[in-house]
């Protein structure tokens, strides 16, 4: 009989049970849309953030040292010390592999153009390199992802365009060049024997920074003038971090200073520091360095925006449990005479609130499915039109709106039930 | 036959008002007893008493040998459950029940819900046609049957009707007065509550209620059936 009544009042009662559903619907879409957006705008802003460059440089050790000490970095030939292109798909192989989103070498060479005594710097680097990775995977990375805001007129080189070469902006006006035009670059070895070929603008960059008075040109040529096959001088990373902690700069100043607990901790959390340390465990005689401007001021961006988003996505929550509570409560309050009837005919207290909440239960367990399933859309329509990307939908949420409905609707449902069951039937049924 | 009923100095008092006041009454086995009264005169307040959805505030009441007066709430509950059948002026029904699954509820909390006594219950009560509809495919007298159905489904004790049929029509009045006609005749012992002195006509015995109090006991003449 039970099962009867369930299935008469969901039923015959659609109206009341479709409106029940419907705003419980309504607030679970806004509570998933936010949750998932919540939980993934970490993710998403770091994205955005890889976009404005690297946050991890590596370089020999030797050179490092130089560079820390005396704040210079002239690239090949002054510290004798570089790192090996074929070792590079191996950062794609530590434990944070994933959060790599980029990296490119550079070897960086003093060159004379057309016959000219001014050196200028020409690098080399991958522009969109296709790499396969020791673990089965692939990847494309290089400076086009690396450097997404240049402004190139013309097109990005090819790695495997050998003829040709990028000119930047300042170095191109001073020399009254322009794309199409071939020049000479000649590179000296470090034994001082020259090397010359001759090389095509392709386009012309504009970097904002001294990039934009140098030659870009793919790894292989450069490697190749100045006899410095297999070597780079220096790598940018670009990863996804979590914000730095006390532990993560403890470790960043001594890994060795942290406890074993502490370690695995730090070890197992991306924060740059760790990434830099695991880079540094795969190559050899290498120093992965944070830029810790860089670092910091995402992590910053990163905290404020994860904190604006919880905010509001509690306030969403809330406001939608009380929208719920209130109907809930309107719809038990309504059945005074029906539940006035069945004290009359003998029910318990126990088996009125059974019925009551089963009925509420179903009806608003359908409004969450509904809702979820909405909110999921939301959520991507928030993903599409915010970060052009969609918002992954975490497994995490499915349990929190489970949660939120069975809550919302016992606690909406329980005062009005406890202020029924204290009615005598005679108030309800004889209408006085 | 002995008491199934038994009122001893009953009063009912709500802050300064005695809606009842030193009622002693005694309904036998089988009996069919009319409390009549205006408005005010205590009627209802007497029928929540007797039917355990109220307490007294002075006096002792026994049904069918039990004294009910100091019981309480849940115990009250299962009072009327087991022994009374309750029929209200207003029709009241759940309205997402079919008219035998209505019968069937008040099986269902008083033992067992059995679909097949619910519908010779609607039978009886000449609705066996309309058991699968709903209440609001049905007409007042219908409904009222239906209820009737509902109070008569246990086998109670005691049949208590307050103004039965005080929204019905001459006509519905007429077919409700012969169910309890029937059930009177096998044995029920009835008491229905009205202002109406047609319905009260039909009783074996009129209990008169002015102002809380008790003021006669009468045999009705006009349109007794034994």
């Amino acid at each position: 009989m039970f099962f009867r009544m369930i299935f008469g009042a969901v039923t015959r009662q659609k109206q009341k049970l479709l409106m029940m559903a419907c705003t419980m619907a309504l607030g679970i879409s806004l509570a998933t849309a936010m949750l998932n957006v919540m939980l993934d705008v970490g993710d998403k802003v770091n994205q955005e953030l890889k976009t404005y460059g690297a946050n991890i440089m590596v370089e020999p050790r030797g050179a490092s040292i130089l560079s820390d000490l005396y704040g210079v970095r002239e690239g090949a030939g002054v510290s004798g010390k570089f790192l090996f292109e074929a070792e590079l798909p191996k950062m794609k192989t530590i434990f944070w592999a994933f959060n790599i989103v980029d990296f490119t070498p550079y070897l960086e060479v003093q060159a004379r153009v057309n016959a000219s005594e001014a050196p200028v710097a020409m690098v080399g680097t991958w522009f969109s390199k296709h790499l396969d990775i020791p673990t089965g995977e692939s990847v494309d990375t290089g400076v086009i992802n690396l450097k997404s805001w240049w402004e190139i007129r013309g097109a990005w080189l090819k790695d495997a365009d050998e003829s040709g070469v990028m000119a930047g902006a300042a170095f191109a006006a001073r020399n009254k060049l322009k794309e199409g035009d071939t020049i000479t670059v000649a590179v000296r070895d470090r034994e001082g024997r020259e090397r010359a070929a001759e090389l095509t603008i392709r386009s012309v960059y504009h970097a904002g920074d001294k990039e934009d008075d140098g030659l870009l040109a793919p790894l292989a040529v450069v490697q190749r003038l100045s006899r410095l096959e297999g070597k780079v001088d220096r790598v940018e990373v670009s990863a996804l971090t979590t914000p730095e902690n006390d532990l993560a700069r403890r470790a960043a100043q001594n890994p060795h200073s942290l406890s074993r607990h502490e370690w695995e901790i730090w070890y197992c959390t991306a924060y740059v520091s760790a990434i830099a340390y695991q880079i540094d465990e795969v190559l050899t005689d290498s120093r992965a360095k944070a830029v810790l401007q860089v670092a910091a001021s995402e992590g910053a961006i990163l905290q404020k925006t994860q904190l604006l988003m919880l905010l509001l996505t509690v306030l969403s929550l809330a406001c939608s449990a009380l929208a719920i509570s209130n109907l809930v409560t309107a719809n038990v309050m309504e059945r005074s005479t029906e539940i006035g009837l069945l004290k009359a005919l003998g029910a318990s207290d126990g088996q009125i609130s059974l019925v009551v909440l089963t009925e509420m239960l179903f009806a608003t367990a359908l409004g969450g499915v509904v809702g979820y399933l909405v909110g999921i859309g939301l959520a991507q329509i928030i993903g599409q039109s915010v970060f052009g990307s969609a918002v992954a939908a975490k497994g995490l949420v499915i349990p929190l709106i489970a949660v939120l409905v069975l809550v919302v609707t016992v606690g909406g449902s329980l005062p009005a039930i406890r202020m029924l069951l204290r009615l005598r039937p005679t108030e309800v049924l004889h209408g006085s | 036959m002995k008491n199934i009923l038994e009122l001893n100095s009953v009063s009912m008092i709500y802050g300064p008002v005695k809606a009842l006041h030193d009622v002693t009454l005694n309904v036998r086995e089988g009996e069919w007893v009319a409390i009549m009264g205006s408005s005010g005169s205590g009627k209802t307040t007497m029928m929540n008493i007797v039917g355990c959805m109220n307490k007294a505030t002075h006096g002792t009441v026994f049904l069918d040998g039990e004294k009910i007066s100091r019981l309480n709430a849940k115990d009250l509950t299962a009072i009327r459950r087991d022994k009374i059948g309750l029929i209200f002026q207003q029709f009241h029904v759940i309205s997402y029940l079919t008219a035998v699954e209505n019968v069937m509820i008040a099986q269902y909390y008083h033992s067992m819900a059995d679909e097949q006594e619910a519908l010779e219950a609607l039978e009886r009560v000449g609705l066996g046609h309309r058991a699968r509809h709903l209440p609001r495919q049905l007409s007042g007298g219908e409904q009222q049957r239906l209820c009737i159905a509902r109070a008569l489904i246990n086998h109670p004790k005691l049949i208590l009707a307050d103004e039965p049929t005080g929204n019905l029509d001459e006509a519905n009045q007429e077919i409700v007065m012969d169910i309890f006609h029937q059930l009177h005749g096998q044995g029920s012992t009835i008491v229905v509550v009205t202002h109406s002195p047609d319905v009260a006509s039909h009783a074996q015995r009129v209990v008169r209620l002015e102002f809380g109090r008790m003021v006669r006991e009468e045999q009705p003449v006009e349109r007794h059936v034994a």
